[in-house]
């Protein structure tokens, strides 16, 4: 007797226990379910949140100067291209085209020098041995976290006596002598990465140190190479601090100065203008970041993980 | 192997010159100049440590603006940091759309350090812009964000915390290297997801941290736009970060010597506060494959 309800008892545990299993089972889809819920939840409202400032921007631009202050919505009532018109046209004698050209004629040299410098520099740290190397590397590192602020004085003073002040020049030819120590510290560990089996196969074959870079190493260097122009291109199209600083004639003027300029000298009440011209300067950014936006997140992950 | 050494230092030539022209000359000259009047039209005048001196006994906008930076990086990189993990940590997850989340969020940081936002902050944080109608849209009251000295400095942080998608993306590519089997194991040893973030994410992602805790604190110190724009350092100075004031001094006032010296003090806070960051790391941060932990 007391085997078989023994045997029941434990049959009975055994059914509880299954029963019991299966609840957790549930519950923890169910959980998973509210967790994944939850997550949507936040993300999405986040998002929005991140974004709306943008969006109600892009609207505003096509309002009229009443509206902006008084409708948060972003969908113009009475939608007008007046704001892109007269912002376009600018209180200068010149367009804000001229100052888009300006903007370009400063990032093209700035990223075609900062892609050459970088990779010969790269190459140099990643696949030679030197004397002195360790310590050149180190000062990479150091130049990545030396404040700007520390060496814009004289660096201002330098190229004052060399003539260059309202010019391009100050604005580009540091980062062409791989000046930008965030681009070499990329491309080294990038380089790392990758077996030089390919570059010694060459080497056997007979070509020379320069071959192999442009032939071998460049093209498999091509996606970190192409991260760096675009962050290149990104940050010289937002930066303000050169031109303020470098600029000082209208016709020189880049966009983010431009920018600047028609806060100052657009009468109040004329918002609209501003806000399309804001628009504008940054259209490009957008552009390119959502045409690479993969190359953007790889290079932010590549120089920050795998240090 | 002499040709290969040489080889490749001449692959660093560009480098080299760069080193020595545009930071290491510039590095000396300033200090240098830290010590001098220089008013850029007569040949700088040592004046030993007059400059300091002025600075710490008798500039009271000095003292101002030292205090708002500090006060600005300590609450802003914290901030900025917290949300980027907290976001990072939430789409760490088998979601779809993962990747149209992670770009949307990246976009500000894209954007973020243009004078365009600039301008667009300078418009939602008007006594009656975007901010305010929905505050009082939701029944709240309007806040007075650039008239009162204690809230304009918090749009600065605001715009900068809602550039979080750099340090983001880091995080999250860390969290994404973290071996599933460890939560797993901690899971069925009964640990809660608290615990397991406190005590498996957390330490595993320390090297990440210690990253965007330098990179974001040296920027933070330098943030110059933000002021320059949105609240022109006002008002009473309470947005007066210490980049402004070197532009200042500078670039309007023409006083070389006294704006390299304010430079160099910002610039001894960072360094300071950067090794300290790099000595206190062999404490907490933790390197996989690293036997000394």
């Amino acid at each position: 007797m007391t085997d078989i309800s023994h045997a029941s008892d434990v049959i009975t545990a055994g059914a509880d226990g299954l029963a019991e299993a299966r609840a957790a089972n549930a519950r923890q889809i169910r959980n998973a379910k509210i967790s994944a819920a939850v997550r949507y939840v936040i993300l999405f409202g986040v998002g929005l949140l991140m974004l709306y400032p943008l969006i109600w921007l892009v609207g505003a631009s096509f309002k009229t100067n009443a509206e902006i202050f008084a409708n948060p919505g972003f969908i113009p009532q009475q939608p007008t291209t007046e704001g892109y018109v007269k912002g376009w046209e600018t209180s200068t004698p010149y367009t804000f085209g001229r100052f888009f050209l300006n903007s370009f004629l400063i990032i093209i040299p700035k990223v075609i020098g900062t892609a050459i410098s970088c990779t010969m520099v790269a190459y140099g740290f990643a696949r030679f041995d030197f004397p002195l190397k360790k310590l050149l590397f180190g000062s990479v590192i150091a130049i990545l976290l030396l404040p700007n602020v520390v060496t814009r004085i004289p660096q201002y003073l330098l190229f004052r006596d060399l003539g260059w002040l309202d010019s391009f020049l100050p604005l580009w030819v540091p980062s062409a002598f791989a000046g930008d120590a965030f681009f070499v510290f990329m491309l080294v560990q990038f380089l790392r990465a990758i077996p030089g089996d390919m570059e010694e196969a060459a080497r056997v074959d007979g070509a020379n140190s320069w071959q192999t870079l442009v032939f071998i190493v460049v093209p498999m260097l091509a996606p970190a190479l192409i991260s760096v122009c675009l962050f290149q291109f990104m940050w010289t199209m937002n930066d303000f601090l050169g031109p303020l600083i470098y600029i000082s004639s209208v016709d020189k003027y880049p966009v983010s100065l431009a920018l600047k300029l028609s806060i100052d000298t657009t009468e109040a009440f004329e918002w609209n203008r501003i806000l399309a011209m804001s628009v504008l300067t940054i259209t490009p950014a957008l552009i390119v970041f959502f045409m690479a936006q993969k190359y953007f997140i790889e290079g932010l992950s590549a120089g920050g993980v795998k240090g | 192997m002499t040709r290969k050494r040489a080889l490749g230092l001449g692959y660093l030539t560009p480098y080299i010159i760069g080193l020595l022209v545009f930071t290491m000359i510039p590095f000396g000259a300033s200090l240098y100049l830290s010590f001098t009047d220089y008013n850029l039209m007569s040949a700088p005048r040592w004046t030993g440590l007059e400059n300091y001196i002025q600075l710490f006994t008798k500039d009271r906008t000095f003292r101002r603006s030292l205090t708002v930076t500090l006060i600005y990086v300590f609450t802003t990189v914290p901030l900025k940091l917290a949300f980027a993990l907290f976001i990072a940590y939430i789409l760490n997850y088998k979601l779809k759309f993962i990747n149209v989340f992670r770009t949307a969020f990246y976009v500000p940081s894209i954007l973020g350090g243009s004078i365009a936002i600039a301008v667009l902050w300078r418009y939602i944080f008007a006594s009656e812009g975007l901010v305010n109608m929905m505050l009082t849209g939701l029944g709240f009251e309007a806040v007075n964000w650039f008239g009162d000295p204690q809230n304009a400095l918090f749009t600065i942080t605001l715009l900068r915390c809602w550039q979080f998608g750099s340090a983001m993306v880091i995080f999250l590519a860390a969290l994404q290297s973290i071996d599933k089997s460890l939560y797993e194991a901690a899971e069925i040893d009964g640990a809660s997801k608290a615990h397991c973030f406190i005590f498996i994410t957390i330490p595993l992602i320390t090297p990440v941290i210690f990253f965007n805790l330098i990179m974001q604190m040296v920027q933070a110190f330098q943030e110059f736009n933000g002021p320059y724009i949105i609240t022109q350092g006002g008002p009473l100075k309470s947005t007066y970060l210490l980049p402004m004031y070197i532009y200042d001094e500078a670039f309007r006032r023409f006083d070389m010597g006294y704006a390299s010296a304010i430079a160099w003090v910002l610039f001894v806070i960072i360094m300071v506060l950067t090794l300290a960051a790099f000595w206190s790391s062999k404490k907490w941060v933790y390197y996989a494959g690293d036997k000394r932990s």
